[in-house]
């Protein structure tokens, strides 16, 4: 008996799942093909549920948009720390959440993962063509979260480095970042190709720049390290981030990813004006907020912003 | 579509892999350095230690306790912390797998001895050897089984876990695994924890082998 009810209960639970994948994917493909992905501010704009990925940054993100949008009136919530991009991507889809925030280069790799595109107007346009039907990206912001060379400001001096390129003079170079640096373009390949920086002694520590990696640099166990380009510890050891005039690093703009039937203009209209003020620097002021003692809320981080900048 | 499993076959026949710096002999030597130069550095600390309070039956408790708490530290967590204070390099792992391998070396020779049978113990004492006679010459030969037991956990212990070396840039297996993961190239993640898997085993193999050897008590 039990087991006939749990087989039951089974069936129905498939084939709700199944008539709410129809329910979702069809009218999308009708609408794109109606409208021609033009926009869909004419379908009626339900509540707004803000996503976002597992980690800090992008959920003080998620949090600013809903703010914003809240603040104009739009009915907006969150649901925040879904998880990896595959988990996140598949809720957007699914229609769990209507927007969440992404950074162009990642989201391009996750839909076209042999992407060459690494300046930030070439990303950007690569990934409206990558994009599926349903769903959209809005204004980029100018603000970058990734992986960027650091060095301590005595080294900067000493060997006059400011600049990637600058490091093909220095002798014997010790370079920390996690292991993918050594195969990945971006890394100790695209030193060589791209700079000219060659024989660098490659140190992998698997901590994504954090203490660890911070630590090796400070003691001067290496002489660069790979560190996100919006992590607190850069602005507070006052750490030299290398420049990188030839994008060997692939740009990163936090960009809103919206569905398509959820868009309108009033809703684009706001999160552009977010866009807008979301530089790196507000990035990294964001992050050393949330990063404080009094180990602050995302929501209280994003609310004590959007007054600041005038936007709630 | 073929399997990782099968990827991971394809990965350890290829010869490339069994060369040079990154190669598995290279690598494998490195793993075995470091797993040597910690369960020595264990030894020293825990087997004199552990035999003063299996000799003695003084401080029993507080070695229990101790080494409950050390098994308890997470490892990687531990190598974080001490990374934070020596910084990269050797020692930083060696600190972390020491602390792993202490317990079963102490609790090995501590048991060894508390497990001979007091009367034999008695009887040393009663024929005129010194305390130092009835330890080398009867307690240590006696309780041999349970100590080289001792050592065989540890470095089985020692092997499986010093692939966190390459956490912060060392070698050892532990590369594979790490860059494997990293760069999501599974086969070699796999073939890596297959040559740890197939070390331990033989080294459990050879340990297993000396224990039989040993005396019972």
């Amino acid at each position: 008996m039990l087991l006939n009810r749990t087989l039951a209960g089974l069936g129905a639970l498939a084939l709700t799942l199944t008539l709410a994948a129809c329910g979702s994917d069809d009218p999308t493909d009708t609408d794109s093909s109606d409208n021609g992905g033009s926009d869909g501010s004419s379908s009626a704009t339900g509540p707004i549920v803000v996503g976002s990925a597992a980690f800090g940054e992008s959920e003080i993100l998620a949090e600013i948009y809903a703010g914003a949008l809240k603040a104009k009136g739009i009915d907006a919530s969150t649901k925040l720390d879904i998880g990896a991009r595959e988990a996140y991507i598949g809720a957007i889809q699914d229609g769990t959440i209507q927007l969440v925030p992404e950074y162009t280069g990642n989201l391009l790799t996750y839909f076209e993962p042999d992407a060459t595109a690494t300046a930030p107007d070439e990303v950007e346009s690569a990934l409206k063509d990558a994009l599926p039907d349903d769903l959209e990206i809005l204004a980029t912001a100018p603000g970058e979260d990734k992986d960027s060379l650091n060095v301590t400001s005595e080294f900067s001096q000493k060997n006059g480095v400011t600049s990637i390129g600058d490091l093909a003079k220095v002798k014997g170079l010790k370079l920390a970042a996690n292991p993918e640096f050594k195969t990945r373009s971006y890394g100790i390949p695209g030193l060589e190709s791209v700079y000219g920086v060659t024989g660098v002694d490659f140190v992998p520590i698997s901590d994504g720049g954090g203490p660890a990696t911070l630590k090796a640099l400070l003691d001067g166990d290496v002489d660069v390290a790979d560190i996100y380009s919006t992590t607190p510890s850069i602005t507070a050891n006052k750490l030299v981030t290398l420049e990188d005039p030839k994008n060997l690093i692939a740009a990163q703009n936090v960009v809103p990813l919206i569905r398509d039937d959820a868009d309108s203009d009033e809703i684009s209209g706001v999160l552009d004006a977010v866009s807008e003020k979301l530089t790196t620097d507000a990035l990294l002021e964001l992050n050393t907020a949330f990063a404080a003692d009094s180990k602050p809320t995302a929501a209280d981080v994003a609310a004590d912003w959007l007054k600041k900048n005038g936007l709630a | 579509m073929s399997s990782v499993f099968d990827e991971a076959v394809d990965w350890l026949t290829t010869s490339a892999h069994w060369h040079g710096e990154e190669g598995v002999p290279h690598r494998l030597f490195q793993h075995l350095g470091y797993t040597t130069l910690t369960v020595a550095i264990a030894a020293v600390v825990a087997l004199p230690v552990g035999l003063w309070i299996g000799h003695t039956g003084r401080l029993r408790g507080l070695a229990v306790l101790v080494s409950g708490a050390l098994r308890a530290l997470p490892t990687l967590g531990l190598l974080t912390l001490v990374v934070l204070w020596q910084g990269i390099g050797l020692t930083a792992p060696i600190i972390a797998l020491v602390v792993l391998a202490i317990p079963p070396l102490l609790a090995g020779a501590y048991a060894g001895l508390e497990a001979i049978d007091r009367r034999t113990i008695d009887a040393a004492r009663a024929v005129g050897m010194t305390e130092w006679q009835v330890l080398t010459k009867v307690e240590i030969p006696l309780a041999a089984g349970l100590i080289v037991g001792g050592l065989r956990s540890a470095v089985l212990q020692v092997v499986a876990t010093a692939t966190i070396a390459a956490y912060i840039g060392l070698g050892g297996l532990g590369r594979y695994i790490i860059d494997g993961v990293a760069i999501r190239d599974y086969p070699q993640t796999l073939s890596g924890s297959l040559v740890v898997v197939v070390l331990a085993l033989a080294l459990d193999a050879v340990f297993a082998a000396v224990q039989r050897l040993a005396p019972r008590a």
